[in-house]
Order: C-alpha cells, then structure tokens, then sequence
C-alpha cells in the first residue's frame, strides 16, 4: 500500500480493520450515469421514481430548516454534538487542510472544523502560517441560509475560511482533486444515488485524500434495536409535532434510518466507488457509525 | 388477561409502519371543501402512546407559548374524544345538527362568499360576521385541518367546531383580545366539555391584565357561565343557512341575553 506523501492530518486509529480488496471487487455494481424515467427509490417507507426523490428531500428540509437545530438537541439528547465532535477528532486536521462538507447545511462540522484548527494553532506553532478552509455544499438553500446566519454570529470564525456553495452530492460543482478531506454527516442517507456521491467523493479529493461520513447505522443488539425502534417511532415524530410544528418530516427522518445500509454494506459500497483503507466505528452501540476511507 | 395485555401492547405500542408520504406542495393543500377527501390526505395514524404524549407536549407547549395555536389545536384533538363523542351526540339528537352531519359544510374563503356577507344589512349574521373578521384582522382560513382524530365523525366534529369559533365570537360580540378569547373559552368549556377549552379559560384568565381581570370577575365570567349552561348548543346551528337571520333575531333563538356592558 502506498501513501501519499503529504499527509493532511494525523492518523487516528479506528477500531474495525483494513479493506484491500481491488476496485474490480465482483459485487460492485457500475452506477453509470444513466437514469431511467421509471426507477424507483426509497423515500422513507414508501417507494416513489427516483428523479422526485430530490424534491421531496429539498422540502422535507425546508420545512425542517428553522428548527433543525434544537430538534437536533432535543431528539438526541444533546449527544449529537459528542458525536459530531468525535468525528472531527477522527478527522484529526491538520493546518493547511482544505475541507468539503457536503449536506453540512447549516454548519456544526464547518464550525467545528475551524475550532479544531484554532485550538490546535493555539497550542503548536503554526509557523508556515498556512490556512486551512472549509467548503459547505447543501442542496438546499434554506440550510445553507441558517449556516451562513450561524456563521456571522460566531466572532471567532473568519469568514474568508468557509464558503458556502448550492449543490447536489451527487453532481457537486466543484472541480476533482481539489480537496484533502471530505466530510458528510447525517447527509448521505438522504440521497438518491450513494453510489453517485461516493463516486463524485472520489472525484474531487486529491489523492490521499480522505473520506469520512458520519451517520446513523444499525443496532446489532436485539433489545437495544427494540427500544430504539420503540424511540425513533413513537417518541421522535411526536416530539417534531411539539417542538417543530412538523410530524411528517420527523416521520420520514426515522424510517429513513432503517432504510439506509448497515455498517458493512456501506463499507462495500465506500469501496466500489474506488476508496481504499476502509475502516468504521460505531458509536453509542450502532445508532451512528463514522467510516473512514483513503483515495490512494 | 392475556389478551388485554395483547390488546394494551398493540394498541400503545405496535409502531404504525406506513409511510407518512411527505407530499409535493400541490397534493398537500387541502380543498378546504370537501371534509372527507382532506380528513384522508390529513389524518396521520398514531398509537395511543403517541396520542397521550401529544396531548401532554401539547398541553405543556399551550403554556409556555400560548401564540402557538396549533398546539391548542392538537391539545382538543387528543384529549377531547369523551368530549368529541358529547358534541356528535348532542347533535345527531338535534335536527338542525343532524343536516350539518350529513352535508359537512366547510367555513373557509373558498365556501363562503365574504364580499356578498358583507353586503347584507347591518345586524345580521353574515354582516356581523364579516364585521368581525375586518374588525380583528382575521381570517376564516387559518383553522387547521384535523390529524390525528381517527373516525371521521368525531374528526368533523372537531373541524366544525374550529371553523365556527370566529362565528360564536361574533355573536357573542366577543373580541379576539384575551379577555374576549377567555370568555369565549368559558362559553364553550360548558358547552363542548372539550379539555382544551377548560383548560384555555383557566390558565387563560392568569395572563389576563389587572384592568382585565377587574372586569373578568365583575362581568364577563358570570355572564360566560351563564350563558354557556342555559343557551342552546351553539354546535346545532346551520350558520350558513342563516347568514340574513337578524343576530338579535338568532340571540333570543339560541337563549342568549347579550352582556351589558
């Protein structure tokens, strides 16, 4: 296995173990391009044609967008922020990183990101003064209006360090091999395509660059998976009607969960799009996992 | 035993696993005049749990953010079908009540046809009503549509009785500041015996002003208790087929002395 030389952060250790296998794996399946008019998709429960998929995500998030937050807060317990907090611990930047967080809408792992950054300047000397940068792409204009509000609130953060960027993760504007890192929490199971956005993933990092995505997976406890399930159904889109005013969008949220693919399924398909060293970890017995994976 | 703890884990706790299809803007408008065809596209199922938990949250919420209507809304749905049973009972015994059942009239901008009320003479109903509206920079389109009721008479029920609430206010020459809502409130806790109104008049009347709540205790709370126990079921009237009724005309029908002022 070859490295690139340059290495854009410090190598945490994760505790699942290294995916060699060649690109050409047989259970890959080729994503294409193409799309047909009648392929369909999960949405939540419910299956619907895949090119509306987009636009009822866009909507559940704007509906969710004002709130998204304190429902964030409330529906975890706050224990979404130590989540988001280990993640960049794994991340482990580096001065000099350029990072794109994609879905990262209104801005907790671009904040984050920057304060890692700060903290750690603070501590060393960062004598080539390099600066570091954070690209927030959202599809949805409305989360990105929240992260931008966020933005301006907090004095510490230079605004010449995060841009802010419209567009789809599965066609991202942005050119290839142009970032160290990329990041993408609680986004991906939002998608149409994964397979696209691990390919477009691919794309823009440079080489040895890395791939991280945090998000919530399966509880392989059977008493555990039962009170979560009970949790998630019963308790979560209630506490979207109370808080938010919305039930239907937290409905979607939790069934969206179960339909996204567990941790080892992920980590194939993390593979098939050409990323290499995979690694994952669960947090807080599976309800998320953070895998890792290199561009090499 | 067995089988009511069956019954007891089914009902509170089998997670209802249909989809809640999150619709495009255009399938999620309602029609505003055909109950039955938005009561389908609105209702969400739900599990006792989730009924008693919604009618907790939204109780709590009514209290510490009281401008949060569509909890007050959800507070009646959840915590008022002994009450909602009342109301569809007292009405079915009513004829007046009954014909309302069978059509399902619908009191929205789409149904009634405000620009012709407000040609009528000066005094009755539809005028008033219209008065009343303009007055208080209201709307009769900001009543919510029925979730989580899940028999469809018991759900009209609900709905009809939001969508008349502007009506009764005018009526009752009640204004929508706190001390007209909570007299109001009065009227139907004792005619509906929905919790929510009971719980609207007594919390209500704690955020009243002390200028208010002079006139609370001298006038309006007597006059609300009596006139909510003697006068007829406001539920049983066919508002619509008496926009020309003189409202006095309709007062004295319905057992009303309006409040000296």
């Amino acid at each position: 296995m070859v490295l690139h030389r340059r290495i854009f952060w410090s190598m945490k250790p994760v505790s699942a173990g290294l995916a060699l296998l060649p690109r050409t794996a047989s259970y890959c399946h080729s994503s294409g391009r193409k799309s047909f008019d009648n392929e369909e998709t999960h949405f939540g429960f419910e299956r619907i044609k895949a090119h509306e998929k987009n636009e009822k995500v866009r909507e559940v998030f704007d509906s969710v967008s004002s709130t998204y937050d304190i429902m964030n807060d409330a529906m975890s317990f706050g224990v979404h922020r130590l989540w988001k907090d280990i993640f960049i611990q794994r991340l482990g930047p580096t001065q000099g990183t350029r990072l794109l967080d994609v879905a990262g809408g209104t801005g907790d792992i671009a904040f984050r990101f920057l304060k890692y950054l700060k903290n750690k300047e603070c501590s060393e000397n960062n004598a080539l003064g390099v600066k570091s940068n954070v690209t927030v792409c959202d599809i949805n204009e409305a989360m990105l209006n929240v992260g931008r509000s966020r933005s301006k609130s907090l004095s510490w953060i230079d605004s010449s360090d995060i841009s802010w960027v419209q567009g789809d993760a599965e066609k991202l504007p942005l050119n290839s091999d142009s970032y160290c890192a990329y990041t993408i929490a609680f986004g991906i199971r939002n998608v149409t395509h994964i397979e696209r956005v691990l390919e477009e993933a691919y794309r823009v990092l440079k080489p040895g660059g890395r791939f991280m995505c945090l998000e919530f997976s399966h509880v392989h406890n059977p008493y555990l998976q039962w009170l979560y399930d009970q949790y998630s159904f019963q308790i979560i889109p209630v506490m979207g009607q109370v808080i938010a005013g919305e039930w239907k969008p937290y409905q979607y949220l939790v069934e969206s969960i179960r339909q996204f693919p567990n941790q080892e399924d992920f980590k194939h398909m993390i593979q098939c799009a050409g990323f290499q060293h995979i690694t994952h970890e669960n947090l807080s017995f599976g309800v998320v996992a953070i895998h890792s994976a290199f561009k090499l | 035993m067995a089988s009511y703890l069956q019954r007891l884990l089914t009902t509170c706790v089998v997670i209802p696993r249909r989809s809640m299809v999150i619709q495009n803007c255009a399938e999620r408008k309602e029609t505003g005049t055909d109950f039955k065809s938005d009561f389908l596209r609105s209702h969400i199922e739900t599990t006792s749990l989730q009924k008693i938990l919604l009618a907790c949250g939204s109780a709590i919420m009514s209290l510490y953010s009281p401008m949060r209507g569509d909890m007050i809304a959800i507070m009646g749905e959840t915590a008022g079908t002994s009450a909602m049973k009342y109301m569809l009972e007292k009405m079915k015994i009513s004829q007046e009540g009954q014909e309302i059942l069978k059509i399902r009239p619908r009191i929205n901008s789409k149904t009634v046809n405000l620009p012709q009320l407000a040609n009528l003479p000066e005094g009755t109903l539809g005028k008033t009503y219209v008065n009343f509206l303009n007055k208080n920079n209201v709307t009769p389109d900001s009543r919510l549509q029925v979730q989580f009721v899940d028999d469809i008479e018991l759900a009209y029920v609900i709905q009809r009785y939001r969508e008349v609430h502007d009506l009764v206010h005018a009526i009752l020459n009640m204004p929508t500041n706190m001390l007209g809502e909570v007299t109001v409130k009065w009227v139907e806790a004792f005619q509906t015996r929905l919790p929510m109104c009971i719980g609207g008049a007594v919390f209500g009347a704690m955020r009243l002003s002390p200028k208010q709540r002079k006139l609370y205790v001298a006038s309006y709370l007597p006059w609300a208790i009596q006139t909510g126990t003697t006068s007829s079921f406001l539920m049983n009237v066919f508002f619509e087929k008496r926009w020309d009724q003189p409202v006095n005309d309709l007062l004295q029908e319905l057992n009303i002395q309006p409040m000296k002022t």
